[in-house]
């Protein structure tokens, strides 16, 4: 997956995770925290949907770097370029 | 009053799926997570393991589902075991909260639980009551009226408790009674506010720890009740379908005697029947002393530790709508003297003083389902198991009567008398409760002191529901999610 598409697959797990929110305005470089309503839960949830969706294993330590979009597919692309879309 | 409980059609399909019972043997494990017990938690922490495309099996002693909040059908009429209200009532489109915190987890929309919001409900003391509705104001309005020293302390007081999210074990403990008397000093305002908290959610005698008053604080006062048209049959439904169609097993009449251990690991159950199940890690609902009492323990233990705090509660079935009696409150919190007591009766069956009267014909129904075909009145009071434990049959069917006609004549003076319009009554006591939850003492909101973390001492045998920390439909909910997400899903 190229880094465009990844941002797409997460945009599709926040759809999913919180289908009340507005995404079409979210400022990559900012935290998911500070512009949308995620708790400690929806973040598992995240993690978890990538194992789910893209058999891609985040460990808890490197939970804080799925902070904001741009560092999320920063940490992602790695784990991801041999990801069929 | 029959106590008997049919089994509703949609859990008596045959289980689909696997049938790993026949292949257990010595093949190892087969379940990721075996769960204990299909109520409220269990199906909750079901729901989100088999999302994440484990292999899980609920399995279930009685033979239905729904646990303490369960349901029956008793001639022609449906009834829900416990029901009064759904807590944490929030309107469609909130992101806060643990309702939508629910529905997000368990991928649900909001219309899946078709809650509608209470009317107004009521804290009736002697000579003095307090009205609240699903909105803070109108409450913090009737104290400003009728304890106007106290209404700055008590904003401060609301203000304080919004978050409990952080709240720790030792910042839980703390005497609710004993911070309330500093932040608002009226001994009955005091009483007043803890009558419905403790009714609905205290596990605990005399006192309730600061960290269960936040939470019921804020279930009740701060969100508030709903119910749905059609009861917790709609609930229960929709969670067990959504259940199945990921994949998950429930085995329905599957009591589990033991929990079988290997070098300290649980490494799966043993049932009544003497069938072997094998799983990865297992999540008990069941209770603390009854899960522990599965395990191979040395010491028998106490039954003390699950609590004594149980009910009567009775189901009058009326000749018209409660509102057409003049009765158009939600709930009603009776209590009888300005003081307040929380405990089982000292030397009776029980506790008549204080009491809980519920109509779920007074809920703001959608107008297409319009209004419940009869009146009903819920009515609840305190009872002590082991009295009614010891009682034998003929005298346990008299005693019955009695207390029926003895709490409803308690509680009708707080509401217009119902009597004369009664056309059918059901009824319960504590040992029904424990008979058909196995839930030691009958006690509703189980132990005292809440196991927060879910841990046990075997390091793959956690708990949830109950006696993890979370009561009522919510908090039973929430609990079963919260022990997936921790301790069963991150490997
Ligand atoms: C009369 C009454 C009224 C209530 N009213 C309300 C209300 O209006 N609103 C509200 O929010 N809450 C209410 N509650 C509380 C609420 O019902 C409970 O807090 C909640 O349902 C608890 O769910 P749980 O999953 O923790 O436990 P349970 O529902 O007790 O689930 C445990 C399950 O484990 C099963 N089990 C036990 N032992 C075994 C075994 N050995 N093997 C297999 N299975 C086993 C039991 O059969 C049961 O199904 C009420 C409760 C009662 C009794």
């Amino acid at each position: 997956m190229a880094p465009e598409e990844i941002r797409q697959a997460i945009i599709e797990i926040l759809e999913d995770i919180a289908p009340d929110e507005d995404l079409s305005n979210l400022d990559d470089s900012v935290s998911f925290r500070e512009q949308m309503e995620l708790d400690s839960m929806d973040f598992l949830d995240i993690v978890m949907e990538l194992r789910k969706r893209y058999r891609v294993q985040v460990p808890e330590e490197d939970y804080p770097q799925l902070a904001s979009m741009d560092s999320t597919v920063k940490y992602l692309e790695p784990k991801m370029v041999n990801v069929a879309v | 009053m029959s106590e008997a409980k049919s089994p509703d059609t949609l859990v008596t399909q045959p289980d689909r799926g696997h049938s790993p019972d026949t292949q257990t043997g010595d093949s190892g494990p087969i379940y990721d997570t075996i769960i204990i017990g299909a109520g409220m938690s269990g199906i909750a922490a079901g729901i989100r393991l088999a999302y994440y495309d484990q292999r899980v099996c609920i399995l279930e002693k009685h033979y239905t589902i729904g646990g303490l909040n369960s349901f029956y059908r008793l001639n022609k009429r449906d009834y829900d075991v416990g029901l009064h209200a759904v807590t944490n009532f929030t309107e469609k489109g909130a992101k806060k909260g643990p309702f939508s915190r629910i529905l997000r987890q368990l991928r649900f929309k909001w219309e899946d639980f078709a809650l509608a919001p209470q009317r107004r409900s009521r804290i009736a003391f002697p000579e003095i009551e307090l009205h609240f509705t699903n909105d803070i104001e109108q409450l913090t309005a009737e104290i400003g009226q009728k304890f106007p020293h106290c209404v700055d302390r008590w904003q401060r007081l609301v203000g304080s408790i919004t978050d409990y999210d952080d709240l720790d074990q030792a910042a839980f403990e703390i005497s609710a009674r004993q911070r309330l008397e500093e932040a608002l000093g009226d001994p009955l305002l005091i009483n007043m506010l803890l009558c419905p908290l403790m009714w609905y959610g205290n596990p605990r005698e005399h006192d309730m720890a600061w960290g269960q008053f936040c939470i019921m604080f804020r279930s009740i006062f701060l969100e508030g009740f709903a119910r749905p048209y059609r009861g917790v049959r709609l609930i229960l439904k929709n969670l067990i379908k959504k259940f199945r169609a990921l994949g998950g097993e429930l085995k329905l009449r599957h009591g589990v005697a033991k929990i079988l251990t290997e070098n300290g690991w649980a490494i799966g159950v043993e049932l009544e029947n003497g069938n072997r199940i094998y799983g990865k890690r297992i999540l008990s609902s069941a209770g603390l002393v009854e899960t522990l009492r599965m395990c191979d323990q040395t010491s028998e233990p106490d039954p003390r530790m699950a609590g004594q705090m149980s009910f009567i509660e009775s189901i009058s079935v009326l000749d018209r709508q409660p509102e057409e009696l003049g009765f158009a409150d939600t709930i009603v919190f009776f209590n009888d003297s300005p003081d307040f007591h929380w405990t089982p009766p000292a030397d009776e069956l029980c506790d008549v003083r204080t009491g809980v009267i519920c109509s779920p014909n007074n809920y703001d129904y959608d107008l297409q389902e319009g209004q419940l075909p009869e009146g009903i009145i819920r009515l609840t009071t305190i009872a002590s198991f082991d009295r009614w434990n010891k009682l034998d049959e003929a005298t346990y069917r008299r005693e019955k009567f009695r207390w029926y006609d003895r709490s409803v004549a308690s509680c009708v003076r707080f509401i217009p008398d119902f009597r004369p319009h009664v056309i059918d009554i059901d009824m319960f006591t504590p040992t029904t409760i424990r008979r058909f939850t196995w839930h030691e003492n009958g006690a509703v909101y189980g132990a005292p002191d809440k196991k927060l973390d879910g841990t046990t001492h075997i390091p793959n045998l956690f708990l949830c529901g109950t006696d993890q920390g979370f009561v009522g439909i919510i908090g039973a909910m929430m609990s079963g999610i919260s022990m997936a997400n921790q301790h069963c899903l991150k490997d």
